[in-house]
């Protein structure tokens, strides 16, 4: 049925269908739609879950992990200062293989106080060991709360998931999307098994100490995991086609980079705008390409690469600044010499701005520059 | 019935590292022992999880789970709602958290699961300091006593937990002392019987921090309820009620003085 | 010390933290350097010594289990009959 949903409404319509059956969540600004509306969801009994109304995002995220533990399927929500608050239990959360769904209303980070949107939030917690995904808009938003699910709970993944979407530009910008029936979302994701999880009949410790000697293998069985959600995206891309007629493309969203000049690569709600300016060139004889990265962890340095295999020059546009050095992404992105800074706080990133970036690419133009 | 007779024979908690005579050990060994092997156990950093969870070295028999030190509270929530959900019943949720996990870092989230009622067993096993990182000085050590972290003797007070809790209105909640194992396992016993939030708090020394012989953990627990030093009461439908009157309160600068912590710091104690 | 049990092959190493619960692969007896001796003339299987015991190494039929015992004393202070008494390690203890 399509309706016109906020980013944030879009994402808890799509938690709705994936049934998860605890809910623990606190509130921060601007994630606040999505668990108002996930509770309003289990006071009409149009969700059956247990909403629990912790004292703290450090709460929120441990709590989903007890549920997580004794074997249910988990959701909870957050942002900013929140995320950061909740800092100790991502890797947490992630080392004991929970597969919890998290979405993050990606805002910036104090100081300066601003509630607006920039990803210095997620991206200052990529090293984590979650999955982070960026979707573009209030469809993908609902599409990756299913799709999330499923690729986090393979149990050669049981990796949590994190699902970012732009603070205001995203979470409080309505659209119309599709939202599946109930039966179609139960088809695509099957009923949550665990081994890694209380058991009575065959009771194991969890959380455990690893000693130099074990330590290393706990963690790279975490990184081989994480490197395994490439295949686990095609295959689940797959499966989501088939029942509900969208199709994405893994990893990266890449437009028409096939024989592009210069590409701009970006992530998040941006990248509709990057893609009209590209046409925009394209129209001037100018070969521009637009290069989202939907995921960030894994990363998809093979997409990368083959998005930019005719380009002259790539640049990063982000929404994060790691002080000191570049964006977080343009770090990982040897092959892209511009690095261009902006939308931090909130502000806005226009039309001209994204024409400048290609301009600066073709007068050939590196290093770092501030919108 | 003799005592030992509401125990289950089996242990669950062994083989675990505590030093000798560890008093927080047998109060975690004596409630699991109480609870049995449908008690999920969650521990934050602290001793307990420290000497019972070196992979693959794991002590507890029963399903346990070290948890983020600040959250002991919130993952016994999310455990037990998430076993709800499973249709599991016949279960029991059990915490046991440091006095610096419960009374320090972990309060909020306690207050948090007691303000929300759930159905959970929180135990603090006290040793009045930070004895896993090498004693330093929690908001539950007492004044006077010596930590690494008050060479001089701690200037505070032991904070009131009891007050903090029963301020929640919580169903129930008790202190206990290792030292008085039968009425630790009465109230233990106590709390599993009673639904919603249920706290045990537990007086278990420590023979390292605070200098007394592996053997005197006991005595010490017993003899700081029998100066008055420790009282053992129990909370229930908004009334404090004391279990065991204080047998020699005069006798109260012998408990300090046997103990090392106490010993040449020239700062008063809190009892004078 | 020689542990009964071995460490779990690298097949079974699990991918999250969560493994077998009461899984023993070294003893404790090695700590003691004083053991408890257990009377049985003037036992009278009150099981005080049980229930004090840190670690859990009195059976409730008052028998010590030596591997684990680190021999702290507690039991032989919580005897009323002094039943147990403590005697010094001769060095043999990881027998």
């Amino acid at each position: 049925m399509r309706k016109f949903l906020s980013g944030n409404d879009a994402f808890a319509e799509g938690t709705r269908l994936a049934r998860p059956q605890v809910i623990s969540a606190y509130p921060i600004t601007p994630q606040t739609t999505v668990v108002e509306r996930l509770s309003e969801f289990v006071e009409d009994g149009s969700l059956d879950a247990e909403f629990i109304h912790v004292e703290s995002e450090h709460s929120a995220l441990s709590c989903a992990m007890g549920a997580s533990l004794a074997g249910v399927r988990t959701f909870t929500a957050t942002s900013s200062q929140g995320l950061l608050y909740m800092a100790e239990c991502l890797p947490y959360a992630a080392g004991g293989r929970f597969p919890i769904v998290m979405m993050n209303a990606n805002r910036s980070i104090a100081l300066p106080w601003n509630i607006y949107g920039d990803q210095s939030d997620s991206l200052s917690q990529i090293s984590s060991g979650w999955i982070q995904a960026y979707a573009e808009n209030a469809q993908e938003a609902l599409d990756f709360a299913l799709m999330s699910y499923y690729i986090a709970e393979l149990p050669e993944i049981s990796t949590p998931f994190m699902v970012n979407l732009d603070g205001f530009h995203l979470t409080h910008t309505y659209e119309v999307a599709d939202v599946p029936t109930q039966s179609q979302a139960d088809d695509f994701l099957p009923k949550y098994e665990t081994a890694n999880r209380v058991n009575f009949q065959t009771p194991q410790n969890f959380g455990f100490s690893a000693g130099p000697e074990w330590n290393a293998r706990f963690k790279r069985n975490q990184h081989e995991a994480m490197l395994n959600v490439r295949e686990a995206v095609a295959e689940a891309e797959i499966r989501f086609a088939g029942i509900f007629r969208r199709k994405y493309g893994g990893l990266v969203d890449a437009y028409r980079c096939d024989d592009a000049e210069y590409v701009l690569i970006t992530l998040g709600s941006i990248s509709g705008l990057c893609r009209e300016v590209a046409d925009s060139l394209r129209e001037s004889g100018v070969k521009a390409g637009v290069l989202r990265l939907r995921y960030v962890r894994p990363f998809p340095d093979a997409e990368i690469l083959g998005a930019l295999r005719t380009a002259k020059a790539a640049a990063v546009l982000e929404k994060d600044i790691s002080v000191g050095h570049t964006g977080v992404i343009a770090a990982h992105i040897p092959q892209a010499k511009l690095n261009v800074i902006g939308g931090l706080g909130g502000a806005d990133i226009s039309a001209e701005h994204i024409r400048s970036i290609f301009a600066a690419l073709r007068d050939g133009e590196e290093g770092l520059k501030w919108l | 019935m003799a005592v030992a007779d509401k125990l289950d024979a089996r242990e669950f908690f062994f083989g675990h590292k505590a030093c000798a005579g560890c008093g927080g050990s047998l109060a975690v060994r004596i409630a699991l022992k109480v609870l049995g092997e449908r008690a999920v156990a969650t521990l934050p950093a602290g001793c307990m999880s420290a000497v019972g969870f070196n992979f693959p070295q794991l002590a507890f028999t029963n399903n346990a789970f070290i948890s983020p030190f600040a959250a002991t509270a919130s993952v016994m929530t999310g455990l037990e709602a998430g076993l709800r959900r499973r249709g599991e019943t016949d279960y029991h949720i059990v915490g046991f958290a440091g006095d610096g996990g419960t009374a320090d870092i972990g309060l909020q989230a306690l207050s948090g699961a007691i303000d929300r009622n759930d159905n959970i067993i929180y135990i603090c096993y006290d040793n009045e300091a930070y004895m896993n990182t090498g004693i330093q000085k929690s908001g539950l050590t007492p004044l006077g006593a010596r930590t690494t972290t008050t060479p001089g003797g701690s200037r505070s007070r032991k904070k009131d937990m009891s007050a903090i809790i029963d301020a929640h209105g919580i169903p129930y909640a008790a202190t206990a002392s290792v030292g008085y194992i039968d009425d630790y396992i009465r109230k233990v016993e106590k709390a599993a019987s009673i639904k919603g939030t249920k706290y045990i708090h537990v007086l278990a020394p420590c023979p390292t921090g605070w200098g007394i012989a592996t053997d005197e953990t006991v005595e010490i627990a017993r003899e700081a309820v029998d100066v008055g030093v420790w009282e053992l009461k129990e909370y229930e439908n908004g009334i404090w009620t004391t279990n065991i009157e204080p047998k020699n309160p005069d006798r109260v600068e012998e408990y300090y003085a046997r103990q090392g912590r106490f010993r040449n710091t020239g700062r008063k104690t809190q009892n004078g | 010390m020689q542990s009964e049990r071995l460490y779990p092959n690298p097949a079974e190493i699990p991918n999250s933290t969560a493994f077998k619960a009461g899984y023993l692969v070294t003893k404790n007896a090695g700590w003691r350097s004083v053991r408890p001796v257990i009377d049985a003339g003037k036992c009278v299987k009150c099981q005080q010594c049980y229930l004090y015991c840190p670690d859990g190494t009195i059976s409730p039929e008052i028998a010590v289990d030596y591997d684990f015992c680190k021999g702290c004393g507690i039991c032989a202070k919580a005897c009323r009959l002094g039943a147990i008494t403590m005697i010094p390690e001769r060095g043999d203890a990881d027998a």
